[in-house]
């Protein structure tokens, strides 16, 4: 029989009003890597929840065994005792501690008379020696890259003597290559012994890392794949995710391409808003046309946000030079003002942190970037502007009960497509969307495609930010490759693969 | 909506409810006599105007503005020595308000603009305009005599024929209109909004609210009467309160704090001019410390150092106790007005029982505290179940 390290059995969680978990149950054996994966509310991450005990024993219903033992946890430091250690989607790190203090908080290494630094700083080198970053413990958090404070968060919980780990989307941040070195850790890890569960919406990286791969939909286990030889392809998670078969994960699309340019950036340079000497843009031209997809690749820091929120009105860095012409008029714009009037929309990566007022309902935010329209003499007419939240919420099919609905309440998918709204309302004539799918689930990102494929039929153009290389090339009509700032390759989709984007960085590298 | 909704909306106000109760019969309704109810009012005139104000700055995120106690003393001096030099009364009343512009053009560039932290900006405010205010009386009591001044503010509306007997008239007259302008009111709005074909909420609840409020307005009014009239504060009170209800729930320049509030990155990214945001924030808190300078010099007849001393603690705590969020983005006028109302109520009673003032400091922080806790709490519960 499967020595199996944790069996959860029959779990039943419910909210007001919402079951998320229905008689859920979960297998993983000893020193394997488990896959979770589900749309967005499907109940995975309430899953882990469950387990670690942060919705403590008594709240939920069902059995727990680990190691052979039923366990009631109450409290997130009981399932840690244990050696079960979740790190979450949001990284718990504190940018203004360092490495070594970050990786012992609320656990330090005590000496006869308070903290023992020397200890602390030798056992949080030992820990990060094992996941491969060559940092001193002494740095801060804040000075080093998001794919490092990943690996610092998998040296904490290595730290707390890790039996099982479990991983929330811990690769949605990072860039395809900090992804993969993330991944084979795991693997390496594996070897040894430790077995880890990880949640993912990255399908291509679950094929890759997972021995057995459990699918969850609407709060319930739908299936257990086995792919121990590495032998299950991403449309046969997708077909258990969803529940049908998508067939095509890109909708079709005529080509709208029209000889008119929508947007063209000529040389434009764009310095750090705070290191003021290091430029994060460097001489970069490119234009879209009217009815044009095009996409911009490039790894995690390659300066494709900077480049389009500083031609958004100025809204990143310093001492900026170029020139903007829209629309075959050339404009020099001086905030987010100037540039919705000038019919340019930035729909950001950070949907939680620039796009959105969380605690503000679907039809405030909805109006947000250009309440004029609905006002009369600077007076809102709430009727109008619910009406136009309705409308929104009609095409773009926002699953929500009403638009009075807190956008903080809603799943990420549905938050997208809220922010998408907010822009669309705005009527601009170029959109520039920032990763406009991250995090969210292949059903949601099928309707946000649908979307884009909408507005380029109307004319407009659209600049799409993506890490996730099979999207571009799905998506674009042409596609732009930035690294470090400059611009490196431009190449027909038609044309493009993921080896010859990956080959353009690589070789501007090495210059 | 069932009564666990109804509860959870309307917990200020029944608090408030339950807590005029009990100090009516503690006082053995004394609180209810005519001059008390009016007094009322006119006791927190400053802290229903300064709460107003209060409420963008807190919107913003949670930002307050310490100096408005210190701002009071320097308008209400300014005006008592230029009135004891023998100006007339409107130039001072608006000199009055200039100086409250400049205060709050000065703070909102330091704090819009600059970015200084509001606490600290509004702090150094608090030691400034103190100091400014008692320079300018030269540490004495400055009265005034200006009769034209205090009718202004300070006295009673009074129609000959009408309001010559024991019995002001025009008081319940004015309270009659009112109550049935609202209900006018309230039938021609839903009579447009079923024209267009809107939503509406039922027919019942709105009406039932209405006939509360009417049958409130009529009471006081009839309480009025009895005393001296309609005070010309209370007019002074309801301008603002009007002005400022109508902004935050019905303007875009309104929203625009509320945006602030709940994610100023996104604001700012959706075209708004964040700073000007704070601007005028702060602005609008110095002119109605400004007016409430008037009011309160005006009331009291004279101005000395020590006016205005933590005025700016009982707008805060009016705004807390009225449910704004003290982390900015959610409030109300109207949550804010039964807050303040709510702090008078306790503080009038008090008085009238004869609590002695240190009990009444450690009467007002523990309903404070208590207030904050509750919000905290019940919206810790409902936020979590997403």
């Amino acid at each position: 029989m499967a020595d199996h390290i944790l069996v959860m059995k029959n779990i039943t969680k419910e909210f007001p009003g919402v079951k998320a978990l229905d008689n859920v149950n979960l297998e993983v054996e000893r020193g394997e890597i488990h896959a979770l994966v589900g749309e967005n509310g499907a109940g995975k991450s309430t899953l882990m929840n469950v387990l670690s005990g942060t919705y403590p024993y008594g709240t939920y219903t069902g059995d727990i065994i680990y190691n052979g033992e039923e366990c009631q946890f109450k409290t997130l430091r009981d399932s840690e005792e244990k050696g079960i250690v979740i790190i979450h989607q949001e990284l718990a790190l504190i940018p203004e501690l360092s490495i070594g203090e970050n990786m012992f908080l609320g656990n330090e290494r005590k000496g006869r008379f308070g903290i023992d630094w020397d200890r602390t700083y030798h056992e949080a080198e030992e820990h990060m020696k094992q996941v491969g970053l060559k940092d001193e413990a002494t740095t801060l958090i804040k000075d080093i890259g998001t794919g490092k404070q990943q690996l610092v968060e998998i040296a904490k919980a290595l730290s707390k003597n890790v039996k099982l780990l479990i991983l929330d989307e811990p690769t949605s941040s990072l860039n395809e290559e900090d992804s993969r070195m993330l991944l084979n850790l795991l693997l390496d890890f594996k070897k040894q012994g430790m077995t880890s569960i990880i949640i993912s919406h990255k399908l291509n990286e679950i094929a890759y890392v997972a021995d057995k791969i459990t699918v969850l939909r609407d709060g319930a286990t739908i299936e257990t794949i086995d792919n121990a030889n590495r032998d299950i392809d991403e449309d046969r998670i997708i077909q258990g995710m969803v529940g049908r078969e998508l067939s095509d994960r890109y909708p079709a699309r005529e080509h709208h391409i029209s000889d008119e340019i929508g947007m063209e950036v000529r040389n434009w340079n764009v310095y750090h808003p705070i290191y003021t000497e290091k430029k994060v843009v460097n001489d970069v031209s490119f234009n879209v046309h009217k009815g044009e997809i095009v996409g911009f690749s490039g790894l995690q820091g390659a300066g494709r946000t900077e480049l389009a929120m500083s031609i958004f009105g100025k809204s990143y860095g310093t001492n900026i030079s170029g020139t903007l012409i829209i629309g075959g008029k050339e404009y020099d714009l001086k905030n987010a003002r100037g540039a919705i009037e000038a019919g340019l929309a930035y729909v950001t990566e950070d949907r939680k942190g620039n796009g959105l007022v969380l605690a503000d309902t679907i039809a405030i935010n909805n109006t947000m970037a250009r309440l004029e329209k609905v006002c009369n003499r600077g007076v809102i007419d709430v009727d109008q502007e619910n009406a136009v939240a309705e409308d929104y919420k009609e095409k773009l099919r926002t699953k929500t009960p009403t638009v009075q609905q807190s956008v903080g309440n809603l799943s990420g998918g549905n938050q997208q497509k809220v922010l998408l709204s907010k822009w669309m309302f705005a009527d601009p004539e170029v959109l520039i969307l920032d990763e406009p799918t991250r995090g969210i689930d292949v059903g949601a990102k099928y309707e946000i495609y649908c979307i884009m494929n909408d507005l380029v039929a109307q004319g407009k153009s659209v600049v799409m930010i993506s890490s996730e290389m099979p999207e571009l090339l799905g998506m674009c009509d042409r596609i732009y490759v930035m690294n470090e700032g400059d611009m490196v390759a431009e190449m027909p989709a038609s044309e493009a693969t993921q080896e010859k984007i990956m080959a353009a960085i690589l070789k501007s590298d090495k210059k | 909506m069932n009564a666990k909704t109804l509860l959870k909306k309307y917990t200020m106000v029944i608090a408030l409810v339950v807590v005029f109760i009990l100090f009516a019969i503690l006082t053995g309704g004394r609180l209810l006599y005519p001059q008390n109810m009016s007094n009322l009012l006119l006791q927190n005139a400053y802290v229903l105007v300064m709460a107003c104000g209060m409420l963008l700055c807190i919107l913003t995120g949670g930002n307050i503005d310490l100096s408005v106690g210190s701002t009071v003393c320097l308008v209400g001096a300014v005006a008592a020595q230029l009135l004891a030099a023998g100006l007339p009364a409107i130039p001072v009343i608006l000199l009055g308000l200039v100086i409250a512009c400049i205060i709050g053009v000065w703070q909102g560039f330091w704090i819009g603009n600059i970015h200084i932290p509001p606490f600290i900006c509004t702090l150094s405010g608090m030691f400034l305009f103190r100091g400014l205010g008692r320079a300018i009386l030269g540490s004495k009591t400055v009265s005034i005599n200006n009769q034209t001044f205090l009718n202004i503010f300070a006295s009673y509306i009074n129609i000959p024929g009408v309001d010559s007997g024991d019995v002001k008239w025009s008081a319940f007259a004015v309270g009659v209109i009112v109550a049935v302008g609202l209900l006018v009111f309230t039938a021609m709005n839903r009579a447009k909004k079923a024209a267009k074909g809107y939503k509406q909420a039922s027919a019942v609840s709105e009406f039932a609210k209405i006939v509360v409020i009417d049958a409130l307005v009529l009471a006081y009014t009839w309480k009025l009467a009895h005393y001296k009239g309609i005070p010309v504060m209370a007019l002074w009170v309801l301008a603002v309160v009007f002005i400022y209800a109508f902004i935050t729930s019905k303007t875009a320049f309104g929203r625009y704090f509320y945006a602030v509030g709940g994610n100023e990155k996104a604001t700012k990214l959706s075209g708004i001019d964040t700073e000007k945001v704070y601007f005028m924030a702060y602005l609008s808190m110095s002119i109605l410390a400004g007016l409430s300078g008037l009011l309160m010099a005006a009331r009291i007849g004279s101005v000395n150092g020590d006016t205005g001393t933590s005025f700016e603690m009982d707008a805060i705590g009016s705004c807390f106790i009225g449910g704004a969020s003290a982390y900015g983005g959610s409030g109300t006028v109207g949550g804010i007005m039964v807050g303040a109302i709510l702090l008078g109520v306790i503080n009038q009673g008090m008085s009238i029982i004869g609590l002695d003032n240190n009990w009444q400091y450690v009467v007002k922080g523990a309903v404070l505290l208590v207030a904050v806790i509750f919000d905290v709490v019940s919206n810790h519960k409902t936020g979590k179940a997403g």
